[in-house]
């Protein structure tokens, strides 16, 4: 072999044990779920059809698939507003100067707390902070700020907000952690400069602190967005998609589909619109990431 | 010629017992995995050691496989789908038709044909098409529980045995006490709450929810009065707070602490309820019947039932292994130690050992008859689920009847049976 042909193969040959493996586990399991949406019940049925897009026009025709992709849509927006509210405000008090390196070291394992619990940890901490014989309820019922039990994950009419309040609480420490190391990368020049320019903590915060830590923030929002999108384990632990379908998403119904319908094309039609979606996303990631170098 | 005859005879002689010795070694080389969860029920050890006896007697060697029910299910799930699942399956009646249907679980009335193997001393077989694909190792029935402290704070003077008398004992437990009187967990992930605390009333009262081997939910004179039983229930406040978001584990735990007066449980609890809760005062008696019905009552029964995975390479072995766990010994000590009822009718376990209790139970179930109607069911969880969903509609007033709700199931249920 001659050098040249040599110096070309070698990165190749450093890249090939990833490429099996992302074949093994990535590629061809996408290809596979692919093609059970175009046929007849796969698996199920020894002797699929090929059906072309007919699944894709039974589930976009379902209304409990739009249901879901309401539920969904809730769920992936309120928790990407609060994790950001909430991870900025715990990274700026946690960046402050005002606190002692003790305080905030206890505070940043408080506050950090969250995320370093299992789904089915947070989904039985929860279901037991919530239940209508809980310790929330105990608390709102001694300060008299109800007179009833809240069935928090029981009510169709609030079980949603609660499942989202559940995956804020799983979720902003990301934020929080991933914006602080932004915020301890940002000169002090330009917040001495700001100041002699006469800029009140609000437009050292609007002008300074949220242009520096643009590129972080849009990063953050895309992994969430994805991430939240794909949350099943929460939500099936909690309230399993229900009551009757208040806390449905598509991850829980493609789920049903599959594990309890058998009906795996449907389960595998569902899997690939979100696989679309999420690679969207991930594209105006790659394209935002790229931007930015 | 001679010195021929005596070489090819010398070498045949080898060659017979190399193939003997090698068929011997077969035996003893074969690995049987066994998922089930029976072993997180059992005592420590207990599933291992019976399994040992079969390793011990065949040489054939058996891998446990043990989790928690709902794992089970998604990994035996999971396994139907890729065929990779394990040779030997722990299965529950609701799962059997889908898998029968899938062909990943094999045709036991062929391989218990081909053993000669004599099936009229097995409880019952749960068939597909006509053949058996599961067969019940033990059956656990599902009693009522009464907490008997909770009754006497109520004023309640004896357990109910008519709706009406449950009613008002309903009605003294609201009025006297801060508890639940009943529980029936609607969780959508879990929607088993509609076999085991819901239609064990319709079955306890004679009625059933099909009709040759088809839902039957219109027109269905008892189911109507259950349903409007449980309404009842639900608007006078009589159920636990939150039953839409609860488990089956969840009712056991309000049970264990006290907090609610009757539950249908299967007795499989037993054992843990009175580890954790042993000064909980509490009984077993036979469900409530509905007012004018005098028949004998059916008892919602639940199995560990076992199957053979379609993809397993030794059918004959595994056979053999179902065939050793229903054995009339192997079954009896099963039976004993799961708190459960023997699959084989001649299997005579020794209860000596167990709680007074369970022998309430027994002879409660010995007085009625075993049912369920989901086991063999198609998509038997999806069908829970659709009647769960409506239930709570109904409950919640966005269905005006019961009428109604019975129909919206009834169309959900037959496009399963398509």
């Amino acid at each position: 072999m001659n050098s040249k042909l040599k110096k070309t193969l070698t990165p190749y040959g450093y890249l090939l044990p990833t490429l099996i493996l992302m074949t093994i586990l990535l590629v061809i399991p996408i290809i596979m779920v692919i093609r059970y949406s175009l046929y007849d019940n796969v698996i199920a049925n020894k002797n699929p059809a090929f059906v072309g897009l007919a699944n894709y026009v039974t589930v976009l025709s379902d209304h409990d698939f739009w249901n879901a992709i309401g539920h969904t849509l809730f769920f992936v927006i309120i928790s990407i507003i609060a994790h950001m509210l909430i991870g900025m405000t715990f990274a700026l008090i946690l960046n402050t100067r005002y606190l002692g390196a003790r305080t905030k070291g206890i505070f940043r394992a408080v506050y950090a707390l969250p995320w370093m619990f299992t789904a089915s940890v947070i989904a039985i901490t929860w279901r037991m902070v919530l239940d209508p014989n809980g310790v929330l309820n105990y608390i709102l019922m001694t300060l008299h700020i109800t007179s009833e039990k809240i069935t928090f994950l029981a009510s169709r009419d609030i079980a949603l907000q609660s499942v989202t309040l559940i995956n804020i609480w799983s979720g902003y420490p990301f934020y929080m952690i991933s914006i602080l190391a932004g915020l301890q990368g940002i000169s002090p020049d330009l917040y001495e400069a700001a100041a002699l320019d006469g800029a009140d903590a609000i437009h050292s915060f609007t002008g300074v602190t949220i242009p520096q830590l643009k590129p972080i923030l849009i990063s953050l929002i895309m992994l969430d967005f994805v991430w939240t999108l794909q949350q099943f384990a929460l939500i099936w632990m909690t309230t399993g998609g229900g009551p009757v379908n208040a806390t449905e998403t598509v991850s829980t119904w493609i789920y049903k589909q599959g594990f309890t319908k058998f009906q795996y094309s449907m389960a595998s039609t569902g899997a690939v619109i979100l696989l679309i979606v999420c690679t969207i996303i991930g594209i105006l990631y790659v394209r935002q990431q790229r931007a930015e170098a | 010629m001679k010195a021929f005859a005596k070489k090819a005879l010398v070498c045949a002689a080898a060659i017979a017992m190399t193939m003997g010795m090698a068929t011997s070694a077969k035996a003893e080389d074969v690995t049987l995995e066994f998922q089930q969860w029976w072993g997180v029920e059992l005592p420590d050890g207990a599933l291992q050691e019976i399994c040992d006896g079969f390793t011990a007697e065949s040489g054939v060697k058996i891998e446990l496989l043990s989790n928690p029910y709902a794992d089970t299910k998604t990994q035996v799930a999971a396994g139907a789908a890729t065929g990779t699942m394990a040779d030997v399956v722990g299965l529950d009646g609701s799962w059997v038709y889908d898998f029968a249907k899938q062909e990943a679980i094999a045709n036991l009335s062929e391989l218990m044909t081909a053993d000669g193997y004599d099936t009229a001393q097995l409880s019952d077989q749960i068939q597909y098409q006509g053949n058996t694909y599961m067969i019940p190792v033990v059956n656990f029935a599902y009693p009522l529980y009464v907490n008997m402290d909770i009754l006497e704070e109520a004023g309640v003077e004896a357990i109910p045995t008519t709706w009406t008398e449950f009613l008002d004992a309903c009605a003294k437990i609201k009025e006297n006490t801060d508890k639940a009187a009943y529980c029936i967990p609607l969780s959508t992930e879990a929607p088993n709450g509609i076999q085991n605390q819901f239609s064990t009333w319709l079955w306890a009262s004679g009625g059933t929810l099909m009709k040759d081997g088809k839902p039957a939910l219109t027109d269905n004179e008892m189911l109507t009065k259950v349903v409007d039983f449980f309404k009842t229930m639900k608007d006078n406040g009589y159920l636990t707070d939150g039953v839409e978001a609860m488990k089956e584990q969840d009712m056991v735990n309000e049970f264990e602490n006290g907090r609610l007066a009757f539950m249908v449980d299967g007795i499989s609890h037993l054992t843990t309820i009175k580890t954790e809760s042993p000064d909980l005062h509490f009984t077993y008696a036979p469900m409530p019947k509905e007012d004018s019905y005098e028949g004998q009552s059916g008892m919602d029964v639940a199995n560990w039932g076992i199957g053979i995975a379609e993809n397993c390479e030794h059918k004959a072995e595994a056979m053999k292994f179902i065939e050793y766990l229903m054995s009339p010994e192997v079954n009896a000590k099963l039976s004993q130690l799961a708190n459960a009822f023997p699959g084989n009718n001649t299997a005579a376990p020794d209860y000596s050992a167990n709680d007074e209790l369970f022998l309430t139970a027994f002879e409660i179930f010995q007085n009625g008859y075993a049912i369920n109607e989901f086991t063999g069911a198609p998509t038997a969880e999806d069908l829970m689920r659709s009647m769960n969903e409506q239930l709570i509609l109904y409950f919640d007033g966005d269905t005006a009847s019961v009428a109604d709700m019975l129909t919206a199931t009834q169309t959900a249920w037959e496009a399963a049976y398509e």
